[in-house]
């Protein structure tokens, strides 16, 4: 297959390229910062947020380096094994370790896992 | 003799002929660590009442003539391998109070067998480093030098067996987090091909690129290990069929003619001069061995750590969900669900952690995805084919397993980009998920330990531990 691809990041058209650069060539805000900590529900001071904004700018900043890359036409590898589809039967299992288990939980009730309602 | 400076191979053999006991080496190990772990830190938890107690049964097993290689010898476990009834903190805070319920799969067979475990070693945080600086219980110094990082992110599995506190390590490398500590520490570290033993109760990092593999003092310890930990399981789909030889026996058979590629574009590098000689020494001897010396090309290798520090912080973002306060582990004090979750996860992970978890979340969100996880994946097989096209011409690769020896604690740790690049020999292997070993190649004129790590292909774990046994001998 990668024969068949252009190699290059020379042979594509000066639009596609400017795009694609345009892209990676962003550096992240700290209020970008502050959207993805929200998303990942990690609750940042403002200093982590500003320390973040630089070192992940300057790691964001490095990976331009895979435009240099053609890969028109090459499919990803999400997992090297080349498995799909590798099933068992549905069939429900007696665990036997309830009791190891609520010894985990940080809150109890009842044998009841305890949380703050979802919907407050 | 000191029995805690014993190999697997002479372990196995002593406690066989009735020499001394697993007692005796346990009690000799435990006296390791009490000696020497509250320098180096390469234990976060040691059961002492509870290994001899383990020895004791395991003592028994081999009084009555049963048990196998690994019968009765102490071992350590990287803190982000879940074992059975044994704290398991992940070197992060917010699993400091976990208590498995369960062993991984791996360590399951080894305990199944009688192998004694004594602790659970300090790592970089759920796996994020390459120092052992990333550790919310303080950072590992190298054996060799306690001025130096032991690397990471297994620097207390590699500094464990470096400093003879245990017979063996179980580790877990997702892009070198076994092999540039056990080069940095002077022992044998294997990195298994993907898929061929199971992630089953490993913490996970990366689905994708995650394997677990032992540390060790020779090859052949590593190639004992392999043969009980190896295999299928049901428990993790990823896990491959295919069955695997006896590894220890294979190191015998015949190396003359064995190719052996030097890829230029791990020593273009600006690796460190004298990295590059103990290499280049170790290729030398094993020329004059009867191999075949070849140099190729690997022309993507300059892209791989790009590549890894996407597909690894998307996976890993992904992963990481599941450490929320809500079910298990440390939770926070909050009022609502969204402050339960976001000041747990803040208190619980270390900046490293967090980095991370953003980088992913980014490179994950809309927009993005394409630009990012997409790209990274398709150079990915980019790379993976480099790897297959080279091994039609040789049957192995040998490269430094890091362009440096240890650098100093506090030298790198400020600077992520400095530490992402530390990987930059050992992250296309684990990219293409290639079997990859670090076995120590020589030391510096300062005494620090270099390592050499040798490649090869997919499923060709025996030919790379009968190449790095050359090396170790």
């Amino acid at each position: 297959m990668i024969k068949n691809c252009p190699a290059t990041a020379g042979s594509r058209s000066r639009r596609e390229k400017f795009k694609i650069v345009n892209f990676l060539f962003m550096s992240i805000s700290v209020e970008e910062v502050k959207k993805i900590a929200r998303l990942a529900r990690i609750e940042l001071t403002p200093e982590e947020e500003k320390r973040h904004a630089e070192t992940i700018s300057a790691v964001l900043d490095y990976m331009k380096i895979l435009n240099e890359v053609g890969t028109t036409g090459v499919e990803p590898t999400f997992q090297v094994t080349g498995l799909q589809d590798v099933t068992r039967i549905d069939e429900a299992k007696d665990s036997q370790i309830v009791e190891e288990l609520i010894a985990q939980m940080p809150k109890v009730k009842e044998r009841e896992l305890e949380v703050p309602g979802v919907f407050e | 003799m000191d029995l805690n400076t014993l190999s697997i191979k002479q372990a196995a053999d002593g406690l066989k002929k009735g020499k001394f006991t697993s007692v005796d080496l346990t009690e000799a190990c435990l006296k390791r660590i009490k000696l020497r772990n509250e320098e180096i830190n390469a234990f976060i938890t040691v059961r002492e009442e509870e290994a001899l107690e383990e020895a004791k049964k395991a003592d028994e097993i081999l009084q009555a003539g049963e048990g196998n290689v690994l019968t009765g010898l102490p071992f350590s476990v990287k803190d982000a391998i879940c074992t059975k009834g044994v704290r398991s903190t992940g070197s992060a805070k917010i699993l400091d109070n976990y208590v498995p319920p369960f062993d991984a799969t791996v360590i399951k067979k080894i305990r199944e067998v009688g192998g004694v475990l004594i602790g659970k070693t300090n790592c970089d945080a759920f796996g994020h480093g390459a120092s052992n600086e990333n550790s919310m219980y303080g950072p590992v110094r190298n054996p060799h030098d306690l001025l130096k990082v032991a690397g990471g992110s297994s620097g207390g599995a590699a500094a464990s067996v470096a400093d003879d506190m245990c017979i063996y390590a179980i580790a877990e490398d997702t892009g070198g987090s076994i092999r540039q500590p056990a080069s940095f520490c002077g022992v044998v570290g294997l990195r298994p091909s993907y898929g061929r033993n199971s992630r089953y109760g490993i913490m996970p990092m990366a689905s994708s690129l995650d394997t677990v593999g032992p540390i060790t003092k020779t090859v052949e310890d590593a190639a004992l290990v392999m043969e009980l930990i190896a295999g299928r399981d049901p428990l993790d789909a990823t896990t491959v069929a295919d069955k695997f030889p006896a590894y220890a026996k294979e190191l015998k058979k015949d190396i003359s003619g064995l190719k052996i590629g030097v890829p230029r574009e791990y020593f273009e590098i600006g690796t460190d001069a004298e990295v590059n000689e103990i290499t280049r020494k170790q290729i030398d001897k094993l020329s004059k061995m009867g191999c075949v010396i070849k140099e190729v090309s690997l022309p993507h290798t300059k892209y791989a750590i790009a590549a890894y520090y996407i597909i690894v912080p998307s996976e890993d973002s992904s992963n990481l969900g599941r450490l929320d306060g809500v079910r298990y582990g440390v939770r926070a004090k909050a009022d609502s669900l969204y402050d339960l979750y976001a000041k747990s996860r803040e208190q619980g992970f270390p900046e490293e952690v967090k980095r991370r978890i953003l980088i992913g979340t980014y490179a994950l969100s809309a927009g993005y995805y394409d630009a990012y996880y997409k790209k990274a994946q398709q150079v990915r097989t980019l790379i993976k084919q480099d790897f297959d096209e080279i091994f039609k011409e040789v049957d192995v690769l040998i490269t430094p397993t890091s362009p440096y020896p240890a650098f100093g604690l506090g030298e790198k740790a400020q600077d992520t980009l400095a530490l992402y690049l530390a990987d930059i020999m050992v992250s296309p292997a684990a990219v293409a998920g290639m079997p990859a070993i670090s076995v120590p190649g020589g030391n510096t004129a300062k005494g620090l330990p270099v390592g050499v790590q040798i490649i090869g292909p997919r499923l060709g774990e025996s030919l790379v531990l009968r190449v790095a046994n050359l090396i170790n001998k």
